[in-house]
């Protein structure tokens, strides 16, 4: 049932929405103003010659082959961070819905991670995989594995991936247990007496029950992959070796604040928030089916 | 959206410390902003300390804004705000970008001509003055902090290996040989390794060689300048080092200054690094060390000229309403750090060159360089024979970038994914859109 709070007049509701207006135009619209506008201009980094070029910023972009390699390799670190960090997140909430011993310090000590920032966690796990300081970076080295996650493509890539996804297993998890508790004993208890084992009993009962929440974790998983984890990897890899961790993000960051091309780099911007438009609209759209279910 | 915010804090920096310049019956405040931390940032502070205290009309502010490509960012922003910084410390890759930065900045020519301050251009080492001049040989820039790259030697390394380190290895070829010396008596776990690959290896062998890096003078002559380092010389360097990471004697250690502590930690016995790596060598090395000039390729040359610098220079920048007694407190200010015993002292704390000649006079005659053996080995080799329109520098837009690409096709052939000469030929395509990307942003 909805309920709604009519109020008289005009004057009263735009009063009490504008603050929130104001905070919207100054800090999205008016930037993202000039985002569109810097995209359709040449101009140098001092803005002292400026060219309109119509949309040939976009063009030069989408002609790239770097580009499109970057599209591809943000593709595919987001479905692994999104797989890694939503498979071991639900692995644990399994485990944690079961009645063990100290399950409150278990779960608190799960969340943990969500609340450290990404460059600290980025400098926790140097602390772990470099190959001259890191603990298992040192001991990959000695036991034969020529480990060098700065200068391996796939080493790098699974190391970005590995700190990402850990920083987002403490969000699915307290979701997934929500979800996982949300089920009704009576159903699996069902199952049980109709002689279902745990794999299948998981399968055919918890996981459809899960769906849900599963596809809304997806979505903000794929979001957090391809927005949120510009800290974590400029720490860790700076977007190397090669390009082998230059997502999207890090490439506006590289393209625009480094080397200040700020044409190509609105230009990025503008289709990365057409994309975060898309992916906000498909949550919006399933959070609000959530709620009428 | 991320630099959004950033101009708009840099604005909002800016205006603070305008408010507080125009407090009535003040000093004229001069802010300074630079990009140097640690230890060096003390040594900024106390130059800017004395100069304060010894006169009373201007007050120099110094203000650290983070990495050289940060307060690079910072100070553009800032500009656009119109809030820019009376001085701004610049990476000397940043020279072309400053250059193109027309009314933003007031050259350091046209700042001693205005204010009548006295600052005389040849009083600076050759390689550097280059760097920071016009063609005609005006300087645009102020130098400041400059190092240029060395080789470092683990002496007991060395020893282990059989060899003699009153005779370091003069060429590659011979590079070569003493790091298959320390592989095969194991005298360190891998015998080489170079930091800031890009700099050391592709633009100092092309000055040191007096090879044309870039068509136009390196740039110097006109913004419609093309890479030619895809040469068969570079090609020849870059296999030589691939094959030697490929056998296990050479061993990357990442961009920038992130190879160092390969070195320190007795990792490799030789290091291509910057001169500047000295004090942290000196801190953290557990092993006799010794720095040499960086080797030359005797196919090329038997008699290798000056080497390039690297480091930072002060750019003066402009802003709507600076009246010309900021202009002058700047240029005294720049003035009083140009001094020999300024300098001298500025390079004996810090690690770097000293950037005037009579800076390095005065070092000797202190004797600095009878207690620190070595020392001098960077000057000597920043002033080593004439320098020509290969060996002045770089005046390249975007050259940040272009480092960024020579970065990552290194990286992609050290990996084996292709040879030196795909590599150098990707850095030369790659490189050169940038470059006409940046004509085509900066023509009148």
């Amino acid at each position: 049932m909805e309920r709604r709070t009519i109020f008289p007049g005009r004057l009263l509701p735009i009063l009490l929405a504008a603050p929130q207006l104001l905070l919207t135009a100054v800090f999205f619209l008016w930037p993202a103003g000039q985002a569109a506008w810097f995209s359709t201009a040449r101009q140098d980094a001092f803005g002292l010659r400026s060219e309109f070029v119509g949309f040939e910023n976009f063009s030069d972009l989408l002609t790239d082959p770097l580009y499109r390699e970057s599209v591809g390799r943000t593709a595919l670190f987001c479905a692994l961070v999104a797989a890694l960090s939503m498979g071991v997140a639900l692995l644990l909430a399994v485990f944690a819905d079961r009645e063990i011993r100290g399950r409150a310090a278990y779960r608190t000590l799960l969340i943990w991670p969500y609340a450290i920032a990404p460059a600290v966690a980025a400098v926790l796990w140097i602390l772990v995989l470099h190959p001259q300081v890191g603990l298992v970076g040192r001991w990959l080295n000695r036991h034969g594995v020529a480990w060098d996650y700065r200068l391996r493509d796939a080493q790098a890539m699974s190391v970005v991936v590995l700190a990402s996804a850990w920083k987002q297993v403490s969000y699915d998890f307290i979701f997934f247990l929500a979800g996982l508790q949300a089920i009704p004993r009576t159903v699996t208890e069902a199952a049980r007496m109709d002689g279902a084992r745990g794999w299948r009993r998981f399968r055919t009962i918890t996981l459809p029950l899960l769906a849900p929440t599963v596809l809304f974790l997806l979505v903000v998983n794929l979001v957090y992959a391809a927005f949120d984890t510009f800290g974590t990897i400029q720490a860790l890899t700076g977007g190397g070796p090669g390009k082998a961790t230059e997502t999207l993000v890090v490439k506006v960051y590289r393209d625009g604040v480094v080397n200040l091309d700020l044409g190509s780099s609105s230009a990025q911007s503008v289709l990365l928030m057409g994309g975060v438009i898309v992916l906000t609209m498909l949550q919006f759209r399933f959070l609000g089916r959530r709620r009428a279910d | 959206m991320k630099r959004r915010t950033l101009i708009a804090g840099a604005a909002a920096l800016g205006l603070a410390s305008r408010a507080q310049a125009q407090t009535p019956g003040a000093r004229t405040r001069v802010v300074f902003w630079h990009a140097m931390n640690g230890a060096l940032n003390d040594e900024v502070n106390r130059i800017c300390a004395e100069f304060n205290a010894a006169q009373a009309a201007t007050e120099v502010v110094p203000v650290y804004k983070g990495t050289y490509p940060e307060t690079l960012t910072a100070a553009i922003a800032a500009w656009r705000a119109g809030q820019a910084p009376h001085l701004v410390q610049m990476y000397e890759v940043g020279t072309g970008s400053m250059l193109a930065a027309g009314p933003a900045v007031k050259q350091t020519w046209q700042l001693i001509q205005e204010s009548g301050v006295a600052i005389d251009p040849n009083a600076y080492i050759g390689a550097v003055r280059g760097y920071y001049s016009l063609p005609d040989g005006r300087l645009a820039s102020m130098p400041f902090n400059s190092s240029t790259s060395v080789m470092w030697l683990n002496v007991d390394a060395m020893e282990r290996a059989g060899l003699d380190p009153a005779k370091p290895p003069a060429t590659w070829p011979e590079v070569v040989a003493a790091a298959q010396a320390v592989r095969a008596k194991s005298a360190a776990p891998t015998a080489c390794t170079s930091a800031w690959f890009p700099w050391i290896q592709l633009e100092q062998f092309a000055a040191m060689h007096d090879l044309p890096y870039a068509t136009k003078a390196n740039g110097f002559e006109g913004l419609d300048t093309a890479l030619l380092v895809n040469a068969p010389p570079f090609v020849k360097q870059l296999d030589r080092l691939l094959a030697m990471a490929k056998d296990g004697t050479f061993r990357y250690g990442g961009r920038d200054n992130a190879a160092d502590p390969l070195f320190t930690s007795g990792e490799t016995a030789i290091s291509f690094n910057s001169s500047g790596s000295r004090g942290d060598i000196a801190k953290t090395a557990k092993f006799r060390w010794m720095e040499a000039p960086l080797p030359y390729d005797p196919e090329l040359t038997t008699a290798p000229i000056n080497s390039i610098i690297g480091g930072a220079s002060l750019w003066t920048m402009t802003a709507p309403g600076r009246t010309s007694a900021e202009y002058k407190g700047v240029a005294q200010f720049l003035a009083h750090i140009a001094q020999p015993a300024q300098d001298a002292l500025w390079h004996q704390n810090t690690g770097y060159v000293p950037v005037t000649l009579a800076g390095f006079e005065e070092s000797k005659r202190q004797g600095y360089y009878g207690k620190n053996p070595g020392a001098d080995v960077p000057i000597q080799q920043l002033t080593r024979g004439t320098v020509t329109p290969n060996s002045r520098g770089f005046r390249l837009g975007r050259m940040p970038e272009l480092r960024s690409i020579a970065y990552e096709e290194v990286e992609r052939a050290l990996q084996g994914q292709q040879g030196a000469q795909a590599a150098l030929d990707n850095v030369v395509g790659r490189g050169n859109r940038v470059l006409r990307e940046f004509e085509r942003a900066n023509r009148a």
